[in-house]
């Protein structure tokens, strides 16, 4: 250890974790010793905090990508934009949140911190190249995902959600850490990128990715993981929800998108893989979707479908590099999140009696009650479902544009024929809101508060102007094309056995 | 340096095996096991495999056959992440048990089959 050296660190490229996680900790505090009434100066506190984050976020783009703290913080474009969509999905789901859960009477401070926490474990978990700090991130993300499922702690089901999503969530890491285990076993090393650069015991590194992947398709939700995801969008309160399927859902495929062009020395191996999963998810997540009855777990299958979507653009990146960026995928991230947010906000809607019930009756009949909120809900499954003049629609095309140009024509049809399937249950949805008349159940729906208006009128905004300065958008989000520049695909070497 | 003393004259062929053995044990306790403890017992055992494992490869990574650059650097990555993944499975520790205690208040017993209030 003689010739030690104290690695240089750039804190600017770690700040906006910081950033976030000392925000976290400053709006604990305040819940601690806050006058009993609100929770109006812990979500001041915490969205301030998101946008000093983003601004320093922001602030960064167009600067060079490094690796600091010693290998363990990287920032490039990728890791910048990917974190700036979870800071704004984080932020989107406060504004409507704390109406929600006064109206079901769990209005806890701890949702804020821990939501903050999460974010910032999702962040960590982009934001970088090693291995101990993807562990990190995702366990920071995730044991505070599996509280906040847990939230309306009085409750069966969201008792019974957050117990499944704690159980199958730690079963994926025990696997995901399984596999890092043998990439280090093979290499050596950790970090991601001297990984794919050593070719050594190649058939352990297989291994390696086939467990990596396995815990990876957990979160993500990929096809054959993904029986978890309705039970818990179903059970936890709806902003809990909104986030799972998005921070969550951004972070897990960020990594993927981060990981897997490292590890081009396999890709024979996994490629085919994911090609067949990707597809099954879409269609799976599909499928499942038509007859359900609750919306929650509607939308929870609709995520699915569109966690294959984004796959499908990673994987065009991953055929064709050169060609294919990832723009595409950190796009379609982009509409995917905001349109589902706003839709989660809307159902927020369906409280009555501090009782959640996001059946499609709950929303009967609600043109009528609120047009606002109706109408609202209409732009964001016009979104899901990919109609014109929408980002949805442009997201769609890109993916649909990228695959083709890589060569992976069975995945656009399929791609295609999905969107086709999916406006059944979009259909569906939208019927329950225009068409069928309230029951005389004395069906209530809440009030329509502030921060709900406000994120129904930035998603929408957000959903249209992501149509309107789409291409403008599509240079920014895929400025430099890094990951496939930096890793060039390294000869296999000889087993040095 | 290759390793000395007692382990050196266990072939590390070993170690991973039962690293294995103990992972899949808990990966079938998961799935056959019915009371939320248990499987999350088992869960700490893959989790403990998983220790094993980077141990194994720590310490033999010169046994392995393979050169480093800097092997002392490649021998402290696998016991850094053993530091973590055991300080990580406590948190997870405290969180999970909380969870089952709550449903357990609900319900009296817990058995993960009758967990079935979530469906369409």
């Amino acid at each position: 250890m003689n010739n030690y050296v104290i690695p240089t660190i750039d804190w600017t490229a770690a700040m906006p974790v910081i950033v976030v996680f000392l925000t976290g900790i400053a709006a604990l505090l305040v819940e601690m010793f806050r006058p009993r009434q609100n929770n109006n100066v812990i979500v001041g506190i915490s969205l301030t905090g998101l946008a000093v984050a983003a601004y320093l976020l922001a602030s960064q783009v167009g600067m060079p990508a490094i690796d600091t703290f010693a290998g363990m913080i990287r920032r490039d474009h990728l890791g910048l934009m990917l974190q700036l969509l979870m800071v704004v999905a984080c932020g989107l789901t406060f504004l409507f949140g704390e109406n929600y859960l006064r109206e079901r009477r769990m209005a806890y401070g701890e949702f804020y911190p821990l939501a903050i926490w999460s974010t910032a474990g999702g962040m960590i978990m982009v934001g970088t190249d090693h291995l101990l700090m993807i562990f990190i991130g995702l366990e920071v993300l995730s044991i505070s995902l599996y509280c906040m499922a847990g939230l309306a702690r009085e409750e069966q089901r969201s008792a019974e959600s957050a117990l499944k999503y704690f159980l199958l969530g730690s079963l994926a890491s025990a696997f995901l850490l399984y596999g890092i285990a043998f990439f280090y076993g093979a290499t050596g090393t950790l970090s991601l990128t001297q990984i794919g650069m050593n070719g050594a015991q190649m058939n352990m590194q297989i291994l390696a990715t086939a467990f990596v992947l396995i815990g990876l398709g957990f979160k993500a939700s990929l096809f054959p993981f993904h029986m978890w995801t309705p039970d818990v969008y179903q059970g936890a309160p709806t902003n809990v929800s909104a986030f799972l399927a998005t921070v969550s859902k951004i972070a897990a495929l960020g990594l993927m998108a981060r990981m897997l062009p490292v590890l081009g020395q396999t890709q024979d191996f996994w490629f085919p893989v994911l090609f067949w999963l990707s597809m099954l998810t879409m269609t799976v997540g599909n499928v499942s979707a038509i007859g359900q009855t609750d919306l929650k777990r509607m939308l929870g299958f609709s995520s699915i479908a569109h966690a294959g979507y984004v796959m499908v653009a990673l994987l065009a990146h991953l055929k064709n590099p050169k060609v294919v960026s990832l723009d595409a995928m950190v796009f379609y991230l982009a509409v995917y999140s905001v349109a589902t947010i706003g839709a989660f906000a809307v159902l927020t809607l369906a409280v009555r009696n501090a009782q959640e019930d996001a059946r499609a009756s709950a929303l009967h009949g609600l043109w009528k009650r609120n047009r606002f909120a109706a109408g609202a809900f209409i732009v964001f499954l016009i979104s899901l479902i990919g109609i014109p003049f929408t980002g949805g629609f442009l997201g769609k095309l890109l993916i649909f544009q990228g695959a083709l140009q890589a060569d992976l024509l069975p995945l656009a049809i399929v791609l295609g024929v999905n969107s086709a399937i999916s406006v059944a249950y979009y259909l569906f949805m939208a019927k329950a809101v225009f068409v069928d008349d309230e029951e005389l159940t004395g069906a209530r729906v809440g009030q329509t508060s502030g921060g709900l208006k406000l994120t129904c009128v930035v998603c929408a905004a957000a959903v249209f102007g992501s149509w309107f300065f789409g291409s403008t958008l599509q240079s920014l989000l895929g400025a430099p094309n890094e990951a496939a520049v930096k890793v060039e695909r390294p000869v296999v070497a000889q087993t040095q056995r | 340096m290759a390793p000395t003393g007692i382990v050196s004259d266990v072939p590390i062929e070993w170690f991973l095996l039962l690293g294995a053995m103990l992972f899949a044990l808990g990966a079938v306790g998961v799935v056959v096991r019915r009371n939320p403890v248990t499987v999350f017992m088992c869960i700490e055992l893959m989790l403990n495999a998983v220790n094993l494992t980077f141990l194994t490869f720590a310490r033999y990574q010169n046994g392995w056959g393979l050169k480093y650059e800097n092997a002392q650097q490649a021998a402290m990555n696998g016991q850094m992440m053993v530091i973590f993944v055991m300080a990580v499975a406590a948190a997870e520790v405290a969180v999970g048990l909380g969870i089952i205690m709550a449903i357990f208040r609900a319900r009296r017993e817990v058995d993960v089959d009758d967990l079935s209030t979530l469906r369409n």
